[in-house]
Parts: C-alpha cells; structure tokens; sequence
C-alpha cells in the first residue's frame, strides 16, 4: 500500500522510537525511500531531538549549586535542633 | 540497577538519622530539577528558587517516597507541582491559545525542506544556537512543553511521563508528536541559517 506524504508525518514520533507496527514500518519506509522531503522532515526532527537533549543547552546558573546546599544545609541543621 | 539499589541504601540511611547524606542523594539530580524548573517557569531567578523548594520538599517528604518510582521521577514530579503552583499564582498568567486540542484530531504540519545537513551538537558552542533551541522550548503550549520535557529532555519513558502529568499512555504519544512537529516547524526555518554551504569547521 502506498501512503501519503501527510500520513507519514502522523509517524514520525512513532518512529524516532521505534514504536511503529512492522506494517506501518514498512509502508513509512518506503515511502521515504523516494521522498526527499519525507526524510529531510524525519532527519531534521531526529537532529534537533539530539540537540535539545545535549546537556549543553541548558546550563545551570553559576553557584547553583553551592546556594542550593547552603539552603538544605540550612533546613537539615534546624531539623536536628527540633 | 545498582544505582537504584544505591539510593535506596541512601534514603533508608537518611530515615535513620543520617541527614547530611541527602546532600550526595541530590548531587546527580540538580541540573534535571533545574531544567524543569526553568523550561516551565521561563525566569532563572523563579527557577533556581522553584528548583530550591522542590529539593526542601523532597528532603521534608523524604519518608513518603515509595521505590516503586524511581528517586529521579519522584523528584521531577514535585518539581513540576512546585512550578505549576507558581504559575497558577502568578497574576499575569498567560492564557493558553483557545485552538490548542490536547488530544483531539488536529493535524499539526512540519516545515517542508528538501534536504537537511545534519547540525552537529558542537554547535552548541554557540550561544545563539542554545537560546533559540530554550526560546523554541519556552515557547511551546505548556501541555506540550510538559511532555516534551519530561520525554525528551528528562528522558523518563512514556509510562512514567504519564504517571507524572496524570494522563494516559496515548494522551503522552499524542501530545510529544505534537510537540516534536510544533518543535520541527518552528526551528527549522531558523536552524538552517546556521547550516553552512561548506564545512563546519570553517567557521570558528
């Protein structure tokens, strides 16, 4: 069965991962074979998951850290003197 | 599993009375409480305090954590009730568009390219390229915000990102291909200005 470029992108989700039924797989795989712009969707939507996943994107503000233990440093000392 | 095993070492250890362990049961966790915190909250300052509070709370609460979830997606869930509640008490709370259907049968479309060179993750060396992925993020209904962070971000797996929003299994898969497309749709566009016509490297 061939499928439409619009029913491959209800797919794309399903399969970056993996989630896809050995039909449906099929069917959405041929079809990218011969649309580029299927694959361009796919490939750009696979890249920009890597990216928005890299640690790198969301750093945590400088001293984070250090005032976060000070504060539960601060809770955990009150706690022992109840 | 032995990190789990670990944890659950730590916390009984802290229910005994050794409070100062809660300070290494945290370590590992504090960029993700973070993250959330500020993907949601859209302010550092909001966030870092928010981020701050769900760590009091998890410390407070610590005797009420069953290890049927794991430590990292209790901690994720009282840090989006910790962020939902300060959203909820903002005065200027930014109503959510009318036309969003969380679940219903709207099409949402990507961006249409012919072909994409891959954007390599050195580029997030670049500042401009980390704040158009937070911006892109940030600007998502929170519906699908939620979603996207705990599945993509946070990487919990869909039944637990469930379990953490309190919505079903499809609800999950619906709402973060929606959000993967929106996400697609409005970076793509953008990210290809930064797609060079040669190599990466030339550019320093």
């Amino acid at each position: 069965m061939v499928i439409e470029c619009k029913h491959v992108w209800e797919h794309i989700s399903g399969y970056l991962d993996g989630t896809l039924s050995p039909e449906v797989l099929e069917q959405v795989q041929k079809h990218l074979e011969h649309c580029e712009i299927c694959s361009a969707i796919l490939d750009s939507t696979r890249n920009l998951l890597i990216l928005t996943a890299d640690e790198r994107v969301f750093e945590l503000p400088l001293g984070f850290s250090e005032r976060l233990h000070a504060r539960l440093e601060a809770e955990i000392r009150g706690l022992k003197r109840e | 599993m032995s990190e789990s095993r670990d944890e659950a070492q730590i916390i009984a250890s802290i229910l005994a009375g050794n409070t100062h362990e809660f300070h290494d049961l945290i370590r590992p966790h504090e960029r993700s409480v973070y993250v959330m915190a500020l993907s949601l909250l859209q302010n550092e300052a909001d966030a870092e305090d928010a981020a701050q509070e769900a760590f009091l709370k998890a410390f407070r609460n610590l005797a009420n954590f069953r290890g049927d979830a794991k430590f990292s997606t209790w901690l994720i869930s009282i840090t989006l009730n910790e962020a939902r509640s300060r959203l909820r008490s903002r005065k200027n709370v930014k109503i959510e568009s009318l036309d969003e259907s969380p679940d219903g049968q709207d099409q949402v479309s990507p961006a249409l390219l012919r072909d994409w060179r891959e954007i390599p993750s050195e580029a997030l060396e670049r500042k401009e390229i980390r704040l158009l992925l937070q911006h892109a993020v940030a600007d998502l209904p929170s519906i699908y915000r939620e979603v996207f962070l705990l599945r993509d971000v946070e990487e919990l797996s869909v039944n637990e990102s469930a379990e953490v929003l309190g919505i079903t299994v499809a609800s999950v898969k619906v709402r973060l291909h929606r959000a993967r497309i929106m996400l697609q749709k409005k970076l793509v566009p953008q990210l290809k200005r930064f797609n060079p016509r040669r190599r990466w490297f030339s550019w320093s």
